[in-house]
């Protein structure tokens, strides 16, 4: 590397010409003079559309302006306004930039408002979740239930006014712990049983159908599909208990034979209001919770956090923190890239070996996350306008940096090619893999995918470069891409970004050593953090398993965000699921849900 | 030809074999490849082959010093007969606010007169709710309470286990310094310069800005943690 690349970063100064998405926002209210307004609130932004004419509005940005990838669809509850809103994220896939948000506002006792899956596939599950957690009445949704907690649920608890059944003051810090603290188990106040309320008229059966039709009446039983021998379609619930689903996720499919006719994704096990547990959080509280989001990957997490309050907050990061940033992020994309395609292989039948293989390597990268940040998996390592410490002096015995260039040139690599050798020209995996699950770029921008399973159906579309945060912009990496969408280039892409992110770490590397000893953090972090300005903030960043948003919005002089919501890529990658999986084999959803790469503990939040 | 492929990824599993003993013998004039501290740092480091398995219990992967799992509490070096000396908690409570999943409880200490005394009367950690985010030996400006290495806590009954009190938290500062040495010492240093700062400050005399760059270093210090 010549010394040229290695002075100081310095970003240029913005180009006065209109982004994208400000040329979108002009375009729009001149088509829709008397519909969309300038959202004129302090610290948002945006457009307010008029709540009935949303469709309208979302039709000619998808046709006629080229925002055609609906990303994020979100609730917020301004209980002093008595209003519900909605707020959409936009983005062009083809031209990059930032998004074009819309929002639409409802009067809270009677939130009614047209849905926009007949335009954006990809709302689906996202409308539903604003449903399960808001009350929203999207008209034309087809499949409007719960999706996130279950039917027996009462009220919606994203809601300012709904309490929790052990509820103790809005905000934490709890007054209980201090300067008075007597210990007692939250279960001590709250014991099973006397917890749970049921909605008005819900009598809970104990009878699974009955409690669960809605499901299972959404399928489709269509009885004409073949001809000659009459057969009958089975229903078949694969999980919640199923080591093939990677955790608690229950696929609902209608069978004819051994062929899906139907299949309906069940969430929702594991979540805890990840959500609201965020709202009663200061800013800072939550920085270890979005380690439990995508745990596999929890220092991407943490980045999508702390840039986005970062923005709200107004902070910069020193130019060594932003290197360390990038370093622990691209080998958080090989770890869960390396963890993802061994139990892609264990999904198809290589079971163990490969994965294993894998582990070998990836046990090494968490070694360096461990003496880095004190923990494996769950690092809790980024903090807001910098780093919690700088880099170790050694690891396992070896000095940092050795270590490092150890991984990146020797170890990293030579997995990576071992994992060719081994699986990539197997003629099992070929058949099982080649031409199955097949997902159409059209199909894929407008089910809202992201990620791999996007770049594998030949999207070239990565935030890391249509809208760089930290210093990507000023490094030199290519775009991984697929063309055919089916599972063997879904597994095909993650290698290949892998190989990516090997040539960023190798371009990083002489930073962290031409930095060493500089600040790693701005100003001493305080514990109370209080916001300095009103407003919204939406942050994202490429995850390795897609675009993870955050959606932050906080009064001034507050100490915890209002709102706080995740777009969690692999709850939204989801919602392809059911059309990729239709005309294939019951053995090969479970190679599909692989060729995906959930986490449950970011799909249930 | 077909069946290449899988001939060439079963050449992978034999290297794999093979590589598997080969590793064996080397260690075998060096005490054996197992229960043998040297050669389980060795092939669970960079250049590690062949099988990585750890023989746990009996061999146990050293911790780096910034693993963290539930806090404890420092205090003073025992006096003689005693199990812990002078806590180093002023019950301040920034750990209690701070702590995410709101986990640690702190009954701060009274004097006769009623007025607030600056050290716990109790403080409890439940350990069932503790993430191990390290918040809060991350905040404590007293540095007394720190996170601990001691990951071995199963046991019987969550209901009377779980909760630790101020006994079972307690340990001598020497404890610290045995777990995380190099740490230790950097937060001496940076306690001994704000200490250093404090008595200039009261000095009329002293330059004031020489007193400020004191400070910047120990912070820097402090949350570098490492760069003595």
């Amino acid at each position: 590397m010549s010394d040229t690349t290695l002075d100081p970063v310095t970003t240029p100064p913005p180009v006065d010409t209109l982004t994208p998405a400000q040329e979108a926002t002009a375009r729009l209210k001149e088509l829709h003079p008397n519909i969309v307004s300038d959202d004129t609130r302090e610290g948002y932004e945006g457009l307010i559309v008029y709540a009935d004419s949303i469709t309208e509005v979302a039709k000619s940005l998808r046709d006629e302006l080229g925002f055609n990838y609906l990303s994020s669809v979100t609730g917020v509850d301004y209980l002093e306004e008595g209003k519900l809103e909605v707020v959409y994220h936009l983005y062009n896939i083809a031209r990059g930039g930032g998004p074009v948000v819309l929002k639409a506002q409802v009067n809270r006792d009677e939130p009614v408002l047209p849905s926009l899956t007949p335009i954006f596939p990809g709302a689906d599950f996202q409308e539903r979740e604003a449903f399960d957690m808001y009350g929203f009445n999207f008209l034309g949704h087809p499949d409007l239930r719960r999706i996130l907690t279950w039917d027996g649920f009462n009220g919606h608890p994203l809601r300012k006014d709904w309490k929790e059944p052990f509820y103790e003051e809005e905000n934490k810090p709890f007054g209980s712990r201090w300067p008075d603290g007597q210990v007692f188990r939250a279960e001590e106040h709250n014991p099973y049983g006397k917890n749970v309320q049921y909605p008005p008229g819900w009598v809970p059966t104990g009878d699974e159908y009955d409690v669960e039709t809605d499901v299972y009446l959404g399928l489709s039983y269509s009885r004409d599909s073949t001809p000659g021998l009459k057969t009958d379609k089975v229903t078949v619930n694969l999980g919640p208990q199923h080591p093939s689903t990677h955790g608690v996720f229950r696929m609902v499919v209608t069978l004819d034979g051994e062929t899906i006719v139907d299949l309906k994704p069940v969430m929702g096990y594991l979540h805890r209001n990840h959500e609201q547990i965020g709202e009663r959080n200061t800013f800072n509280m939550n920085m270890p919770y979005t380690d439990r989001l995508d745990y596999l990957s929890s220092m991407s997490n943490n980045l999508g956090y702390a840039i986005t309050i970062e923005k709200l907050f107004d902070m910069t990061v020193p130019e060594r923190a932003e290197w360390i940033r990038i370093l622990m992020v691209e080998l958080t994309r090989i770890c869960n890239h390396l963890w993802a395609l061994g139990f892609l292989l264990n999904d198809l039948g290589a079971l163990q070996t490969p994965m294993l293989y894998f582990y070998l390597e990836r046990e090494l990268i968490l070694d360096f996350f461990e003496a880095t940040s004190g923990a494996r998996m769950l690092c809790n390592y980024m903090r807001f306008g910098g780093l919690a410490y700088d880099l170790p002096d050694e690891v396992r015995g070896v000095p940092t940096l050795k270590f490092l260039e150890e991984l990146i040139f020797n170890r990293l690599p030579s997995v990576l090619d071992q994992g060719d050798d081994l699986i990539t020209g197997n003629e099992i995996v070929r058949a099982r893999a080649i031409g199955v699950g097949i997902l159409t770029p059209q199909d894929a921008i407008a089910m809202s995918t992201a990620g791999p399973l996007l770049r594998a159906s030949g999207v070239p579309y990565d935030i890391r470069r249509a809208e760089p945060y930290s210093y990507y912009e000023h490094l030199d990496f290519d775009v991984a891409v697929r063309y055919n969408g089916d599972i063997y280039d879904r597994y095909l892409i993650r290698i290949d970004e892998m190989r990516q992110s090997l040539r960023i770490l190798e371009q990083v590397l002489p930073h962290l050593k031409r930095t060493m000893g500089a600040p790693i953090i701005g100003d001493k972090p305080q514990y109370a953090m209080r916001a300095p300005r009103a407003g919204e903030s939406y942050g994202r960043v490429e995850n390795p398993k897609g675009e993870l948003g955050y959606y932050v919005t906080t009064k001034r002089r507050s100490g915890n965000p209002e709102r706080y919501h995740v777009r969690a890529p692999s709850f939204i990658n989801l919602t392809a699921l059911g059309p990729m999986s239709r005309g294939y084999k019951i053995a090969d959803v479970v190679a599909i849900l692989g060729s995906i790469d959930i986490v449950l503990g970011e799909v249930d939040r | 030809m077909y069946g290449l492929g899988i001939i060439k990824g079963m050449g992978v599993v034999l290297r794999h074999f093979v590589r598997s003993y080969v590793d064996d013998v080397k260690w075998v004039n060096k005490g054996g490849r197992y229960y043998n501290d040297e050669a389980l740092l060795v092939r669970q480091g960079p250049k590690g082959e062949g099988i990585k398995t750890v023989f746990y219990p009996e061999e146990k992967l050293p911790m780096p010093e910034r693993f963290r799992f539930v806090p404890f509490l420092v205090t003073d070096e025992p006096p003689p007969g005693q199990r812990w000396g002078h806590d180093w908690c002023t019950s301040c409570g920034i750990c209690a606010k701070v702590c995410p999943p709101q986990c640690i409880w702190i009954e701060r200490g009274k004097q006769p007169n009623g007025r607030p005394k600056p050290e716990p009367e109790k403080f409890f950690i439940d350990i069932d709710i503790c993430m191990n985010c390290g918040y809060c030996a991350e905040f404590c400006p007293f540095d007394a309470i720190k996170m601990d290495h001691d990951y071995e806590l199963a046991s019987y009954d969550r209901r009377t286990a779980h909760i630790h009190d101020k006994e079972r938290l307690s340990k001598p500062i020497s404890y610290w310094r045995e777990i995380a040495p190099k740490k230790a010492e950097a937060e001496e240093l940076a306690r001994q310069m704000a200490e250093a700062a404090k008595a200039k400050k009261k000095d009329k005399d002293g330059d004031g800005r020489e007193q400020r760059i004191s400070e910047a270093v120990a912070r820097q210090l402090y949350y570098q943690g490492l760069q003595y």
